[in-house]
């Protein structure tokens, strides 16, 4: 590439502003990781290291529950968000153009846009008539709100895999006698693929982070792990949630990396 | 009774968008291409030729006419439904599976049994010599192997004809030549209608046995390599298909008249006043000053090409005349710039083509 005439880096201050946002990101984080090992729970104090506190979250049984609750509904809602997702990508890459695509667009991208706590309300008053009518307590509202603020997340990485795809393989397959059907299933799904999965894996970690919306919409009972880490922290500050916090933390960036691998452009 | 005709196109019309914008794309064009026939589509950029292929593969549907395959009209039938393989320009080959998978993928959507196919994407592996790649991925390999996964794919099915749209134009001079004489031997081979598309003049007429030359969305000529060269219907397709010169002239009886003053005698000449003369610059002879019909001309410039050196004349009225000479053994034809000679033309070489 030629030489460039403008280089961020030449800019006054810029190391200094860097490592300032940096330390910002990431020393909060740090200490709350190297918290959860510590013995007593003191930022200032250290007297040892411990795994008790991952060993006492990991017994209590509200944790538990919550941790399976929440891998329930990441795990319903990112299958139902990345297969809408997938729908809608299809249908707004693979067929003509037409009038109002954008609008549709971001239509989809609805969540992006609208406040989370806007839409965490209108569920609350939605849900609350379903309820009323039918009686119905269960999970499936926590699922359908998450499915729902998933669905963007999931679609981003899809559709950005089918606008990357040679449109010319789908016409070589029509081309060897695959019927449409058989086109998606042998050259396009394969190819889409890594798409779904990082798109999934994006909407599973977004669910699994829920907070606002899942306040709103759940039921007596129906904590998830952050809202459950919520609860305690209202009553005190526990080494326990700090455990919990790195569990999610390591198993966010876990999933983030591979999606990361996933949607590189050269694979 | 069985239809000579592989691919029968009638009165084909193609356009692209509508109303004001509307571009013709194919305007009214008719051809027969016969069955085991290399036939070539040649046209400059934007002809059509692309448009015709996609026809007849069924990507597209014509605006208007019928198409025709061995007699049966295939003008709306879906492309997976037509016994026609195209080879594209990008090869698109299926990323995701290997060679082999490549080549099977056509035989296995005819829902040909397991060891059918497997035996035939053997065969094909080994007609286009990739035996030894059958199990890379298609991105490992280099653009000339892609190019023969990319036949092998396309033949696999033992389709009726075989769409070939500029599959040479991403390879090199030398592979070009390569592949040329492979395509050849792969028609020959396997006895499959071959169409193929091209912009490159020399590629048409060596390799095939009839030539379409396109322009402007309707077909010019259709005829044998030699045909066209020696014949061509029109200016177009004189300019097109090899160099020619023109010459301002105007009909008199027998024949017409240069700028000059020469006359030339031309065979079959209908209307008066204004024409063009062509005459191809291998027909353009240096002669004594002294033998009949030799128009004076002088020496402008010489353009060495290795086997043939290109003389530039200029007549008297200063019209100017390029021909063709063998160079001798040295290199040397024995001309220098400014140097004063005479030319004749080949008889009934030269011919008056309608615009
Ligand atoms: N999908 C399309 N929409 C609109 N116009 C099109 C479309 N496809 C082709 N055309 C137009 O039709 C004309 C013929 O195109 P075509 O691709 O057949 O040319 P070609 O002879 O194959 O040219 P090239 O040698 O550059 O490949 C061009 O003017 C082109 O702009
Ligand atoms: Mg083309």
């Amino acid at each position: 590439m030629a030489e460039r005439s403008f280089s961020a880096s030449h800019l006054p201050g810029f190391t200094v502003v860097a490592l300032a946002v940096f330390t910002m990101l990431y020393v909060p984080i740090f200490i709350l990781v190297a918290n959860s090992f510590a013995v007593t729970y003191s930022a200032s104090l250290w007297d040892g290291l411990t795994l008790d506190w991952y060993a006492k979250a990991w017994e209590n049984e509200a944790v538990q529950s919550a941790t399976l609750r929440s891998l329930v509904i990441a795990l319903s809602a990112s299958i139902i968000a990345t297969f809408c997702a997938t729908m809608a990508a299809l249908g707004t890459t693979r067929r003509r153009a037409f009038k109002g695509q954008t609008l549709i667009y971001v239509m989809i991208n609805q969540p992006l846009m609208v406040p989370e706590i806007v839409t965490a309300v209108a569920l609350l008053i939605f849900f609350a008539s379903i309820k009323v009518a039918t009686g119905y307590q269960g999970l499936g509202y926590l699922i359908a709100a998450h499915s729902a603020f998933c669905i963007p997340f999931a679609y981003l990485p899809i559709r950005a895999r089918l606008e990357g795809m040679d449109l010319s393989l789908e016409t070589a397959a029509a081309d060897l006698y695959a019927s449409p059907w058989m086109t998606f299933r042998r050259v396009t799904l394969p190819i889409l693929a890594p798409g779904i999965i990082a798109g999934a894996m994006l909407a599973f970690v977004i669910s699994l982070d829920d907070v606002v919306i899942t306040e709103f919409v759940k039921s007596g009972g129906q904590d998830t792990l952050p809202t459950y880490m919520m609860g305690q922290l209202r009553r005190a500050m526990t080494p326990e949630v700090n455990a919990i916090s790195s569990v999610l933390l390591v198993l966010t960036v876990l999933l983030l990396t591979a999606f990361f691998f996933l949607t590189r452009k050269n694979d | 009774m069985t239809n000579q005709n592989a691919v029968e196109a009638r009165n084909v019309i193609k356009a692209f968008g509508q109303g004001t914008s509307a571009v013709r794309a194919l305007d009214d064009v008719s051809v027969n291409i016969q069955r085991g026939e290399f036939f070539t589509l040649l046209g400059p950029s934007g002809c059509g030729k692309t448009t015709l292929l996609r026809l007849i593969a069924g990507f597209e549907m014509p605006s208007g006419g019928t198409i025709l395959l061995e007699g049966t009209d295939i003008t709306y039938l879906p492309p997976n439904q037509r016994p026609v393989n195209t080879v594209f320009q990008s090869y698109a080959l299926f990323p995701h599976l290997s060679v082999a998978q490549n080549i099977s993928f056509g035989l296995e959507m005819q829902g040909k049994p397991a060891a059918e196919v497997k035996a035939r994407t053997d065969k094909m592996l080994a007609l286009v010599q990739m035996e030894a790649m059958a199990g890379r991925k298609t991105s490992q390999l280099s653009g000339g192997q892609q190019q023969r996964v990319a036949l092998a794919r396309a033949l696999a099915p033992q389709p009726k004809v075989l769409l070939l749209d500029e599959p040479l134009s991403a390879l090199d001079y030398k592979l070009r030549k390569e592949m040329q004489i492979e395509l050849k031997r792969l028609q020959h081979e396997t006895g499959i209608t071959f169409v193929f598309v091209t912009h490159d003049q020399e590629e048409a007429l060596t390799m095939s046995d009839r030539v379409g030359v396109m322009s402007a969305g309707k077909l010019q000529q259709v005829g044998t390599p030699r045909e066209i060269y020696t014949r061509p219907v029109n200016r177009f397709v004189a300019s097109f298909i090899g160099e020619t010169n023109f010459l301002p002239a105007s009909v008199v009886p027998g024949g017409v008249k240069l700028g000059c003053g020469a006359v030339i005698a031309v065979e079959g000449l209908s209307g008066q006043g204004a024409t063009t003369l062509t005459i191809r610059p291998e027909q353009v002879r240096l002669v004594d000053a002294a033998e009949a019909e030799a128009i004076p001309a002088t020496v402008t410039n010489l353009v060495y090409f290795g086997t043939d050196t290109h003389c530039y004349l200029a007549l008297p009225d200063g019209a100017e005349v390029v021909a063709r000479l063998q160079s001798p053994s040295n290199g040397e034809v024995g001309l220098q710039q400014g140097q004063k000679v005479a030319l004749r033309f080949v008889p009934g070489a030269a011919q008056v083509l309608a615009d």
